[in-house]
């Protein structure tokens, strides 16, 4: 049931993008412009770029999730729309993995085409495919529970575009951290020591998306 | 709005007895005055660390209150989520315990790195009680600007508690995973397991002076900044009052907490 009505709203917010095209239009040309703008900071020519790239390609993709959330919950504020969605007699937990889900998957999209750029401009080869895989899963999904966790906490409120990045980075360093170190023994060849890494992404990730199920009820129906 | 009703009676308009936090803000300040003199003459002078030592009299009692803050923010955001314990007097703590969380935090980093420079040779380091501790610092300072937004009174305590609880989860992820990845920070002092101090008894001493006294400044503090809320929430009350007085034209009735 929870999950029919999760597929329900995360549906109705992923045919909203089809339509829209905002994430595809302006989050994942952000997301590839940051990656250029990289190797303006670190020369490209002096090797550093393919070194340090796992961190750059996180470091783009939480920018661009902190685009994605609050993509997410605009497309709320229009015609009355948060108030229909409260009324459709939906549980809060299943808007929650709804809205959540939909932001990962516009998530995973972004990551497939920025690790593209990252492997084709920074020069990258991947060796340990499954735990790239596995880590990006992992560090998405709890990238995109806490986005909707504090996009619904900061939703409504003045002053939420600047409040939005302040409540959610440090949030998600441990995030940051962990897929970070998991993309750079993934890479190297050395996935066994990553699996700490994806163990720990994926606690976040089931933490998070625990508490965002419970919470966003309540935070759901305050949001002015 | 019965909500609303049962959330302001019952919350007090002074956190402690007057006579209680008079007696505490005395021995506050006697003890900060017994940590100046242990810790500017008191303590001998470190043979390794020479005079830079005596920073830690302050920094270890700030990181503790950090903590400590911190800690009754969680306690009083959860308490005030509870149906049965929900009282308007638990979001004024947490709001007051975190504002001192985020300048004690502060003050501990500062203080941190004066000490660092000449002892380690560097101002900033990447250990990991180091890195935890900024972190620490930016989410509940995220909080704060949370906190500040104006709103419906109930439904923003409401949001603060549960905001301040997402935080506070994510402290031990965040110190577990900053510690995987570096340490290099010296091992617990004070709180030894052992219960064996490897420092000299009256360094010790001074550090339990310290800790002491700034517990003390805390609970007084706190005791003030809650007081501050009443009053601030009071004001909002007034100004309401008159507003509506000013356009109905009836009598203003001023009823201060």
């Amino acid at each position: 049931m929870i999950w029919r009505e999760a597929a329900l709203v995360a549906g109705k917010d992923l045919r909203i993008e089809a339509r829209a095209r905002v994430a595809l239009g302006q989050i994942l040309p952000f997301g590839l412009i940051v990656i250029l703008l990289f190797a303006f900071a670190l020369d490209p020519d002096r090797g550093l770029l393919a070194r340090v790239a796992p961190g750059l390609f996180w470091v783009a993709v939480l920018l661009a999730n902190l685009l994605a959330t609050g993509r997410a919950f605009a497309i709320e504020t229009h015609h009355g729309a948060r108030d229909g969605l409260r009324l459709a007699g939906l549980d809060g937990g299943a808007i929650f993995l709804g809205k959540a889900g939909a932001i990962a998957a516009q998530l995973l999209g972004l990551e497939l085409v920025l690790g593209t750029g990252v492997v084709v401009l920074y020069g990258v080869e991947v060796h340990g495919a499954l735990v790239v895989v596995l880590t990006a899963v992992a560090a998405t999904v709890g990238m995109a529970a806490t986005g909707t966790l504090y996009g619904v906490l900061a939703a409504g409120l003045r002053l939420r575009e600047t409040l939005l990045p302040l409540l959610l980075l440090p949030v998600l360093a441990p995030v940051m951290l962990g897929a970070t170190r998991a993309f750079e023994d993934g890479l190297e060849g050395a996935p066994g020591d990553a699996w700490p890494w994806v163990a720990m992404l994926a606690l976040f990730a089931a933490l998070y998306t625990a508490i965002g199920v419970l919470a966003f009820g309540a935070l759901w129906e305050e949001a002015a | 709005m019965t909500q609303g009703e049962t959330t302001t009676a019952g919350a007090r308009d002074q956190l402690l007895l007057p006579v209680v936090r008079r007696v505490i803000g005395v021995c506050a300040l006697v003890a900060l005055g017994f940590l100046t003199v242990f810790g500017l003459w008191g303590a001998p002078t470190d043979a390794v660390q020479g005079d830079a030592q005596r920073i830690m009299y302050l920094h270890v009692p700030s990181a503790w209150l950090a903590y400590l803050a911190f800690f009754i923010t969680a306690s009083a955001s959860a308490l005030f989520l509870w149906p049965r314990t929900r009282s308007t007097a638990w979001d004024r703590i947490a709001g007051a315990s975190a504002e001192l969380g985020v300048l004690f935090t502060g003050f501990a980093l500062v203080l941190g790195s004066l000490w660092g420079r000449p002892v380690w040779g560097f101002w900033w380091a990447w250990d990991a009680r180091l890195v935890s501790t900024a972190l620490l610092f930016f989410l509940f300072l995220g909080y704060l600007a949370l906190r500040r937004i104006p709103g419906d009174p109930v439904g923003a305590a409401k949001r603060n508690a549960i905001a301040a609880l997402i935080a506070f989860v994510d402290v031990p992820i965040v110190h577990f995973s900053v510690e995987w990845w570096r340490t290099l920070h010296q091992k617990a002092t004070v709180f030894n397991p052992e219960l064996n101090p490897k420092i000299h008894g009256v360094m010790g001493l001074t550090l339990w002076i310290g800790t002491i006294a700034f517990t003390l400044v805390y609970v007084y503090l706190l005791d003030r900044r809650y007081r501050l809320a009443v009053l601030e929430e009071g004001a909002a009350d007034v100004e309401l009052e008159r507003a509506i007085a000013e356009r109905t034209g009836a009598p203003l009735k001023v009823s201060a907490p």
